[in-house]
């Protein structure tokens, strides 16, 4: 089933064209792996798929409706966006985890939280750790983490393992790849990694802003 | 009442601009002009709201007074608005945030027996609910855009997880409104130990007892708390929104 698709997608600032004419349609449950030059507007494209930014051209459908019919944070909720240098918020990691249930006025279970920190390599009494003791590789888990303590249906990935050394790439890696297998999530991310580009199961390349290989199928 | 200010020892009080502008001219400061200017606009200011003043409480009508105040909210307003740095909608925002600072405030001292609708207590307490609020909006507008800019990254990233607008500002908001009361709270803080502040100073100048004077100071003292403390909080709660599109989308640079 087509979850995302995206046809004739233009952005442009001003005059100047960043994105133009890109057909990409992605299928729920899939995983797609974005790559290209730097500057050829990845980051632009995910963004608008994330609902950051809005395209200027072309139509953009979410499970069969145009993203303008979503409110756009209920759709945020659905298609969730992490960075490649994650801001974490607050003092601790516990606010960090808390925060997806505090914006829908739910009650933080701390039990999820504890199962997920122990599942990344953390431990409970990481919970109360102070987010500036962290090491890259684990502010990076603890991020991602906050993407999906409450499971989005698609998870967009820039460049997250970017300046992370090799273990903590395989890590966040096979963090990833479970959410996709065991939680059905779809996940769009962008990668330079030649051995992640190698290992794409769907490959897409942006140059220029315009798509030239893994388009729509 | 003992004051002996009249026209000739002002004209030799003069004497005291001429200090500062030698000590200008001297340090080559550039702001001999500026100095001139500020000088003349402030004598040619105060004279013409003298004389105002003087009508309009010789008069002593409830509208005018009420026009009066208008005015004054309205400058405050735009004064605070030049300070946005291109917020969008700062005027109706400063105006309807000042209004309403100085309508509550007001009506509150009214209320209690502390003022009287006359023009002589109205228009003066209003002049300084209405510029202090002014200061706490511009301040609370500078640390909106200050750090809008500076956590732009983590608000993007709280909406990137499906926070609404609020949520994603909340911080930034409460650190604006904090900024624009500090002034109010640490004047406070010195009332009295560091300064002698102005409503005082004037009242023990025209020869009142001082005791009584600082219960005027005391009221100003509450009344300045209510008007910042409202002004920033509406102003900061109605402006945040403007950093956003209608697609709750951070404005700015995309990337």
């Amino acid at each position: 089933m087509t979850l995302l698709e995206l046809q004739n997608v233009g952005y442009q600032v001003g005059e100047t064209p960043i994105l133009q004419d890109i057909n990409l349609e992605i299928a729920a449950g899939e995983w797609v792996t974005l790559t290209g030059p730097s500057g050829s507007g990845k980051s632009t494209l995910v963004r608008i798929i994330a609902s950051l930014l809005s395209r200027t051209s072309g139509e953009l459908r979410f499970a069969g409706k145009s993203i303008d019919d979503y409110d756009p944070i209920a759709y945020r909720r659905r298609v969730s966006y992490g960075f490649q240098q994650p801001t974490l918020f607050g003092e601790t990691v516990r606010d960090n985890l808390e925060f997806p249930y505090q914006i829908r006025q739910l009650p933080f279970d701390q039990q999820r939280a504890v199962t997920a920190l122990e599942y990344v390599g953390l431990t409970a009494s990481d919970l109360t750790k102070a987010v500036v003791d962290l090491s890259g590789g684990q502010r990076q888990r603890v991020a991602l983490l906050r993407n999906v303590m409450i499971y989005p249906e698609v998870l967009i990935l820039d460049e997250v393992t970017a300046g992370l050394d090799a273990d903590n790439k395989a890590f966040v890696w096979s963090m990833i790849r479970h959410f996709n297998v065991d939680d059905g999530i779809t996940v769009i991310a962008i990668t330079h990694d030649q051995s992640e580009i190698e290992a794409a199961q769907r490959l897409v390349t942006v140059v220029d802003g315009r798509l030239t290989t893994g388009g729509a199928q | 009442m003992n004051l002996a200010v009249n026209n000739q020892s002002l004209i030799l009080a003069l004497g005291l601009v001429m200090i500062a502008l030698a000590i200008g001219w001297h340090e080559k400061l550039g702001i001999d002009r500026d100095m001139i200017i500020g000088v003349v606009r402030a004598v040619i200011q105060l004279f013409v709201v003298g004389y105002l003043l003087k009508y309009v409480f010789r008069l002593d009508k409830v509208w005018l007074t009420a026009v009066l105040i208008l005015i004054i909210i309205f400058n405050a307003g735009y004064n605070a608005k030049q300070r946005s740095n291109g917020i969008p909608r700062a005027l109706p925002i400063s105006v309807g945030a000042i209004l309403i600072s100085t309508a509550v405030t007001l009506g509150v001292l009214m209320l209690a027996g502390a003022i009287k609708f006359i023009p002589s207590q109205m228009i003066p307490i209003s002049g300084m609910i209405a510029s202090n609020s002014m200061v706490a909006i511009g301040l609370c507008y500078r640390n909106l855009n200050a750090e809008f800019k500076q956590e732009r990254q983590a608000v993007l990233e709280k909406l990137a997880l499906g926070a609404d607008l609020k949520d994603a500002s909340r911080d930034i908001v409460r650190a604006s409104i904090k900024t624009g009361m500090q002034p109010t709270i640490d004047s406070a803080k010195t009332v009295g130990i560091v300064s002698l502040p102005g409503m005082m100073s004037g009242l023990i100048f025209a020869g009142v007892d001082p005791v009584r004077a600082i219960k005027y100071q005391i009221m100003v003292t509450f009344m300045l708390m209510s008007a910042t403390s409202i002004g920033s909080v509406l102003a900061c709660y109605w402006a945040y929104r403007e950093f956003y599109n209608e697609r709750k989308q951070l404005i700015g640079p995309s990337n």
